[in-house]
């Protein structure tokens, strides 16, 4: 039962993280109707700058992560107005596409500066494990928990109240009519790169905590792919309860099915049930199939 | 306050949808633009709230002043910010936007942000069946509803002027002949200036002060409200009122084509 618990905590902590990476693709998906392929990239720089802060140049962590943070914001900034403001009325493939070469091109950034080796963040949060009555959790996972829900329940008040949460929405509902609103659809379209690619560095920041650093790391961005098609690419609560639904799931086959049969089904299980979930449910569990009107 | 002088409009380079297009908007008065399908009605509309880009047109000759001061080329969002509001061709409601947020994008240019909520319940009093459905996602409205919806979002703008095209199209007609007395309303509660693009010329008149008649292009025709009317021309080919009742389609193809050759 213990194994059952502990393998199950670890799989919401890990599922919390893949639900905040999965934002930052639907966030974009909304707004430009593409799926953003470089989004492991973004994953992976964050953590890398908050490390070569904190180990090179002594700045403590917090003020790290907000350098982090603002340096992610530029950089979304920056590749919406390099690479995609320049085709944003090309078809949707051209987007997918021009992220793809952005993938290489970051991935190859990333591995020209900071070597291929697996770095590990100083540490941060204390090391010894909180026992729950049995239960061993460590602060490094309670933290992230703790990071991530207070971040998308901070996203879900913007998205519901604030102007330009409800702009955001009303520009990936109706692009024309949105400007018809007055509406500065550029703007949207920036801040809502800026907005995915500080959410990817949080996540980022917190796996590199967990498991370390390196540039496989950008992997995540695949891993991620079940989660938003399982939650509905266009879903904020589809990302995140897909999110957790996929932690639970590759947590469960890692500890449970893997020594069964000798390992690997950790990474093929979410793609498994993806599989199912989408013969059942096209449009993903929370995706919206766009109201028609007869 | 409007102002729109000889515009020509034209659709990726090559389609001239305007030629010379005039007309004026007084100050707290109701405009309606009138004429059959693809005399460039949309098009004007499109061209005065800045919106001709996104569909590959552009001005490519004339110029729009709105209160003394020229605007043609000027964004969208800057126009909107200026006092005109345009409430666009078959309703464009945001569907996965709940009722009240969609009046919240509409006011998304104001900058006196305190008095939102108290305009809000201005919109449900103009139209009381938003009041009930204020938590409902708008694509699930009917059509009326929408329409309404989206006049309601025009007016949590608070523009100086408000552009409306064709509010009548796809609507029961009980419920058109509502919306133009609310129409109505709101220009004289709110003091709002109001330029009406309709197919439906009866219901467009019968609120407007003033009416310009299109055909390819240009006006062809204009007048007081009341004078338009009772012109027997007007009645005969606009509003499908002819004295001698059986009409002929020929003739009035040529009258049509007769129109086009004034100019």
């Amino acid at each position: 039962m213990t194994f059952f618990l502990q393998m199950l905590v670890t799989g919401i902590v890990v599922g919390s993280i893949y639900g905040l990476v999965a934002l930052g693709f639907v966030l974009i998906y909304r707004a430009s109707g593409a799926l953003n392929l470089a989004n492991g990239e973004f994953v992976i720089i964050g953590p890398y700058i908050c490390l070569v802060l904190m180990t090179a140049y002594k700045i403590p962590f917090i003020l790290s992560l907000v350098i982090t943070l603002i340096f992610s914001a530029i950089l979304g900034l920056v590749v919406e107005r390099l690479v995609i403001r320049p085709i944003q009325n090309a078809p949707v493939v051209s987007v997918i596409m021009a992220t793809i070469g952005l993938s290489s091109l970051l991935g190859g950034a990333v591995h020209m500066l900071w070597g291929h080796q697996t770095r590990t963040f100083p540490q941060v949060f204390p090391s010894t494990p909180i026992n729950f009555s049995g239960l061993i959790i460590t602060p490094v996972y309670l933290w992230s928990f703790i990071v991530v829900i207070v971040l998308l329940l901070l996203f879900s008040l913007f998205f519901k109240f604030s102007k330009m949460g409800i702009a955001m929405r009303a520009v990936a509902d109706d692009r024309q009519a949105a400007l018809s609103m007055g509406i500065s659809v550029k703007f949207v379209y920036a801040a809502t790169w800026a907005i995915a690619s500080v959410v990817a560095a949080v996540g980022g920041v917190l796996l590199g905590n967990i498991n370390g650093l390196s540039p496989t790391m950008a992997a995540i961005g695949l891993t991620v792919l079940p989660v938003v098609i399982l939650g509905g690419l266009d879903s904020v609560l589809g990302a995140i309860v897909g999110g957790f639904i996929i932690g639970i799931l590759q947590n469960m086959a890692g500890g449970y099915l893997d020594p069964l049969i000798g390992g690997g089904l950790k990474e093929v299980a979410p793609f498994i049930v993806v599989l199912l979930i989408l013969m059942l449910k096209p449009y993903g569990l929370f995706g919206s199939r766009g109201i028609e009107r007869v | 306050m409007l102002q729109v002088n000889n515009i020509e409009a034209v659709y990726s380079k090559i389609i001239l949808a305007l030629k010379g297009m005039s007309l004026h908007v007084p100050e707290g008065k109701i405009v309606a633009l009138l004429g059959s399908n693809g005399a460039g009605k949309s098009t004007t509309l499109k061209a005065i709230s800045g919106l001709l880009s996104g569909d590959g047109g552009q001005i490519t000759d004339g110029t729009i002043e709105f209160e003394g001061e020229k605007i043609n080329n000027i964004t969208p969002d800057i126009i909107v910010r200026k006092g005109i509001f345009l409430c666009m061709e078959g309703r464009r409601v945001f569907g996965d936007l709940t009722v009240e947020e969609n009046l919240m994008a509409g006011a998304y240019t104001r900058k006196n942000r305190t008095t939102i909520k108290d305009d809000m319940e201005k919109i449900y009093v103009y139209f009381p069946k938003l009041k009930a459905l204020q938590h409902r996602k708008a694509g699930f409205l009917s059509g009326g509803e929408q329409q309404m919806l989206a006049i309601g979002r025009g007016i949590m703008a608070k523009p100086k002027l408000l552009l409306l095209d064709e509010p009548s199209l796809g609507i029961a007609p009980l419920l058109v002949k509502e919306i133009f007395q609310n129409i109505k309303q709101i220009n004289q509660e709110e003091g709002t200036s109001i330029l009406v693009v309709e197919q439906n010329a009866n219901v467009a008149l019968s609120i407007a002060d003033y009416g310009y008649i299109m055909e390819s292009g240009r006006v062809v025709m204009q007048g007081n409200a009341d004078i338009l009317l009772s012109n027997e021309e007007v009645r005969e080919h606009y509003l499908g009122m002819g004295k001698d009742g059986e009409k002929n389609y020929k003739e009035n193809k040529m009258y049509r084509r007769r129109q086009r050759l004034v100019w």
